[in-house]
């Protein structure tokens, strides 16, 4: 019984990182670059919602959207100002400049608010508990796994079915075949940022609804194992973000009830290590890629 | 276009330049203006190395605040005809940043004491620094032992205000055992925090020589965030209290999250609770049946706590913590030793502060034993709709 | 005539190098520099070594490495340990410092055989971290409450340091080692065909600038006090990295420069800390955006008034030097 209990608590871990995988790799896919600041996006979208509820007194799904747009926006901005001059650069040198808006951006909003932590209140969405067979499930993990899974679908909607999600496959298998073909790269790049940056700060949100507390740096580990959790998929794939992300999750929690919980991160980043080695592709990635 | 790119290089490397000058001019700036020897003129520096960033922020903060109400009370009188002036210096939670803090402090402001840390980590990191330049250290809240006295060798220059984790983890203990009569506990302790850790020793210490058995002991890392593994685990050790002498910051998603996995058992802890976040965070309901031992409570009917209380809430608008008493206590401690000094010197200094006896503080009748460490009574609050509540106060 | 020269303006840093240190010793063992510049010294000394030292692996052999506080890490505990525990004289510490983290480099550095670019960048990252999670697990080095360390490191130690690092990573880069590493760079597959060694020069250079930094985290553990685990985080390896990006990616004296200005200004703006991280993460990104190639080019303080360039470095601007 403690083991299915275990399994629960890993599957409502990961369905956070797999939110924020959802952009990570939607991102990387299409301009190769692993940006550092998408767990700081996800961080601002938590406070955006934060804001929303507290000072503008707004309800659980209308400040889901704000944080979304807000982000959207925001990312669509740090990608015209901070990357694109970058875009024919060396990799190291739009690596480091991803580390300097990260920094920037936690930094700035401690300079701003100060660094100390924030509590969502404890009201915002119904607290009930499911009893099932002694295992507890709370409805809030039932929601954050919903939630996840309801925006890959519909994530996987538009990158296969819409115009855009068309451009978007096109620039990232070959950007200047694209051009060739009509397609506007800098205007299909800026929309995956706005994709995969409403999708963090729509993590953002949850994971304030969920654990409550929220801080200025509260993004930089949840960013790196979402980049793990990317990668244990197979970068760019976006149902491989979503596996990824509840399989670590999942590995997370087996950790911690092994009795190990003090090398639970450690044991994500060995995954990340084994995996670039024996399996680069990730678990979903396979010769003929189709990649977002 | 190549011209232009250099151009601009040459403009950003004359901007570090710059800002590295700049740096050097505010920097020399503070220092003349407050230059000469420390005892010199009207003021007396002390100065205050505090987390007034970073991870611990709220107990650097509240230990900040007061720390310089009880300054500016002592000033409108002032010691001798002089005054006292704080120089702060903000470590940001961090060990190193706490070091190399406390070497300007003393090296650079020349301040003839230094206030340290709030937690027990950054007071460590500072411990060497002062023996090293005959500087004392004191500390208003750290409560690690090894901070005063490591492996038998007395820290001559470093004193503290509050008492130490053994006594707070025997007093939980002994509170467990007696008051709430469980056989069976768990602990479950913050492995980043030597605080933590020393609670959790005296803790199990006391209550197996109560009679009582330790069933789970957990442990997590200060800023992680998900706990429920690690609970589930504790829930299934089937304990009758729990032990859990971490942050405020942790302590609270703890708690949160371990009501909601239905683990309804009473959870203890130390003053690292001590904070209106603790409450924010779990929300009042998951405060049920939690309970802290501290070193004082705003809601003790002594005239003297009472008078302070008073004093905290007209100057910051809010009820102060454990965290600003003992900060305001170190102001008063520090400021009679200061006056007892006579010239203060950092050596006489240090003598007086070794000679305190019986002196009357917000938290309690101040005497140190041979460790430097003071002999004091502590509380016990119960948290009753997310309001701390006296319960007993338990002396040594 | 191009070495004579380049060796001329080489013997003069080092007299002028010996000059300043003199004066240093002197002004200190008088008692005319108090302790807090002598700290900050020290710590731009400790921060020469990790900058020239991840400039071997990223700069000259273009392995894209950001967990270089990992093999810090090492050198420290390991050291510590020597000093605190076994009792051993500092010189010990010190190699022992330096050959322990020249093993995590060498582990480290065989992964580096089948990645590239971004993927070795997040793995190298993935082994920093793991390095300071297992410091934080084993209870004889403290935990995660760290180690106290006695004050051994003194400005002689870190001089002679600083030199011996410098000249031997100047020199390996000018040898046919060198010249191996920066092919590696610059090409590996022709550097392959070419019958160059690549696997050897990736590993050599990973486990040389490893040394270096285990050195440097000995010097560190015995300045600061007291080591522990939240030292040495990711955070710390962007530091390193950033002394090396901003000096000039291929450029040794860049990275000297670097870490000399940026240790000078991050001291002084001590009193600020949120200010200091934004104007930090700021010349960050406009220097990548304006000059991506960082200060000095690929150039070295010595050519600068020949105003020649370095035969090792690629031309400015160049898309596939790194990564």
């Amino acid at each position: 019984m403690e083991l299915i209990q275990q399994l629960v608590n890993g599957i409502s871990l990961g369905s956070i990182y797999a939110l924020i995988a959802l952009g990570y790799t939607m991102v990387y896919g299409i301009v190769k670059l692993i940006n550092f600041a998408h767990g700081d996006v996800f961080m601002v979208g938590s406070f955006v919602g934060f804001y929303s509820i507290t000072v503008l007194d707004l309800s659980f799904i209308p400040a889901l959207l704000i944080s979304m747009i807000v982000c959207a926006i925001f990312g669509v901005l740090i990608e015209r100002i901070a990357y694109k001059p970058l875009r024919n650069a060396t990799r190291i040198a739009a690596l480091i400049t991803a580390i300097g808006v990260s920094l920037l951006i936690e930094n700035g909003l401690i300079y701003i608010r100060g660094a100390q932590p924030e509590a969502y209140p404890n009201d915002v969405l119904p607290m009930d508990k499911l009893d099932i067979l002694g295992v507890s499930i709370s409805s809030q993990s039932i929601l954050i796994l919903s939630v996840s899974i309801i925006l890959m679908i519909i994530l996987q909607f538009v990158v296969h079915k819409t115009k855009i999600g068309k451009a978007m496959r096109a620039v990232s298998f070959d950007s200047e075949a694209a051009t060739l073909m009509g397609i506007n790269v800098n205007n299909t790049i800026s929309a995956t940022f706005a994709i995969g940056s409403a999708l963090a700060g729509a993590a953002g949100v949850i994971f304030g609804i969920y654990y409550i507390k929220i801080e200025p740096l509260m993004g930089v580990l949840p960013g790196l194992k979402a980049f793990v959790a990317a990668v244990l998929g197979g970068i760019g794939i976006i149902p491989g973000a979503m596996v990824g992300g509840l399989l670590l999750g999942v590995i997370e929690a087996l950790v911690s009830a092994a009795g190990y919980s003090l090398w639970r991160d450690g044991v994500a980043f060995i995954v990340l290590i084994l995996i670039l080695i024996f399996l680069p592709q990730g678990l979903f990635g396979k010769n003929k890629r189709e990649k977002v | 276009m190549k011209k232009k790119k250099k151009l601009a290089g040459v403009f950003l490397s004359l901007s570090l330049v710059a800002g590295a000058l700049a740096g050097c001019n505010s920097d020399s700036k503070t220092s003349s203006s407050s230059g000469g020897s420390s005892t010199s003129g009207d003021t007396i520096k002390i100065g205050a190395n505090l987390e007034l960033s970073g991870g611990t922020a709220s107990f650097g903060q509240s230990a900040a605040d007061g720390l310089k109400l009880a300054i500016e009370e002592i000033n409108k009188e002032g010691i001798d005809g002089k005054k006292l002036e704080i120089i702060k210096v903000d470590n940001k939670s961090d060990a190193a940043e706490a070091t190399s803090g406390s070497i300007k402090l003393v090296s650079q402001d020349k301040v003839v004491a230094v206030v340290g840390s709030a937690t027990s980590t950054n007071t460590l990191a500072q411990v060497q620094v002062a023996q090293d330049n005959k500087v004392p250290l004191l500390t208003p809240t750290a409560t690690n032992p090894d901070i005063t006295n490591k492996a038998g060798k007395l820290n001559d220059y470093v004193f503290r205000t509050c008492f130490i984790d053994p006594f707070q983890g025997t007093v939980a203990a002994n509170f467990a055992s007696d008051d709430i009569g469980a056989k069976t506990a768990a602990i479950y302790v913050d492995s980043a925090s030597d605080y933590s850790k020393g609670l959790a020793a005296a803790f199990k210490e006391a209550f197996t020589a109560n009679g009582g058995k330790i069933v789970a002991e957990e442990a997590y890392v200060t800023k992680d965030t998900d706990f429920r593994a690690t609970l589930t685990r504790i829930k299934s050790a089937k304990p009758e209290f729990v032990f859990l002498p971490g942050y405020y910051e942790e302590v609270g998603l703890i708690l949160k999250q371990a009501r909601e996995d239905g683990i309804d058992l009473p959870f203890m802890g130390g003053d690292g609770w001590d904070s209106p976040k603790v409450v924010e965070i779990a929300g009042a309901e998951a405060l049920k049946n939690t309970f802290i031992t501290n070193h004082y409570s705003p809601e003790d009917e002594d005239a003297k706590i009472q008078d302070f209380v008073a004093a905290y809430k007209k100057k910051y608008n809010k009820t102060p913590d454990a965290f600003a008493a003992l900060g305001y206590d170190t102001g008063y401690y520090l400021a009679d030793a200061i006056k007892r000094s006579g010239d203060a010197s950092p050596e006489k200094i240090r003598q007086a502060l070794e000679d305190v006896k019986d002196l009357q503080l917000v938290s309690g009748t101040l005497n140190l034993d041979e460790n430097h460490d003071p002999i004091k009574s502590a509380t016990i609050l119960e948290y009753v709709d997310g309001k701390q509540t006296f319960k007993t106060k338990i002396n040594p | 005539m191009t070495t004579l020269k380049n060796s001329k303006g080489f013997w003069l840093s080092i007299v002028l190098a010996l000059i300043f240190f003199s004066v240093m010793q002197f002004t200190i063992s008088n008692g005319m520099l108090n302790p807090f510049y002598i700290n900050t010294l020290m710590f731009i000394g400790i921060n020469i070594m990790l900058a020239t030292s991840l400039h071997l692996i990223i700069g000259i052999t273009g392995q894209f490495s950001i967990g270089h506080a990992g093999f810090l890490a090492v050198g420290a505990y390991a050291s510590a340990v020597m000093t605190m525990k076994l009792e051993l004289p500092f010189i010990i510490a010190l190699l022992a410092g330096g050959i322990l983290a020249a093993v995590a480099g060498m582990v480290i550095g065989i992964p580096s055989l089948r990645l590239k670019g971004d993927y070795l960048a997040i793995a190298t990252l993935g082994f920093g971290e793991i390095v300071r999670i297992v410091l934080l697990n084993i209870d004889y080095v403290g935990g995660a409450s760290g180690m106290q360390v006695s004050h051994l490191t003194t400005w002689p130690w870190v001089f002679a340091c600083v030199m011996i690092t410098i000249i031997v990573i100047r020199n390996f880069t000018n040898s046919t080692h060198g010249r191996a590493c920066i092919s590696v760079r610059e090409d590996e597959t022709a550097a392959d065909a070419m019958g160059i060694n690549t696997t050897y020069y990736k590993v050599a250079a990973f486990v040389i600038g490893a040394f270096f930094a285990g050195v440097a985290g000995s010097l560190y553990a015995h300045n600061f006090y007291i080591i522990q685990p939240s030292n040495f985080g990711f955070l710390k390896s962007f530091d390193i990295l950033i002394f090396v990006v901003l000096g000039g990616l291929g450029s040794l004296s860049g990275s000297v420069l670097a870490a000399i200005l940026l240790t000078i200004v991050t001291t002084f703006l001590q009193d600020y800390p949120e200010t200091r991280m934004i104007i930090y993460s700021l010349v960050l990104i406009l220097m990548m955006i304006f000059r991506p190639q960082g200060l000095m080019g690929t150039r070295e303080i010595t050519t600068l008034f020949t105003g020649k360039k370095t035969k090792g470095g690629p031309k400015d601007g160049s898309h596939n030097t790194v990564a």
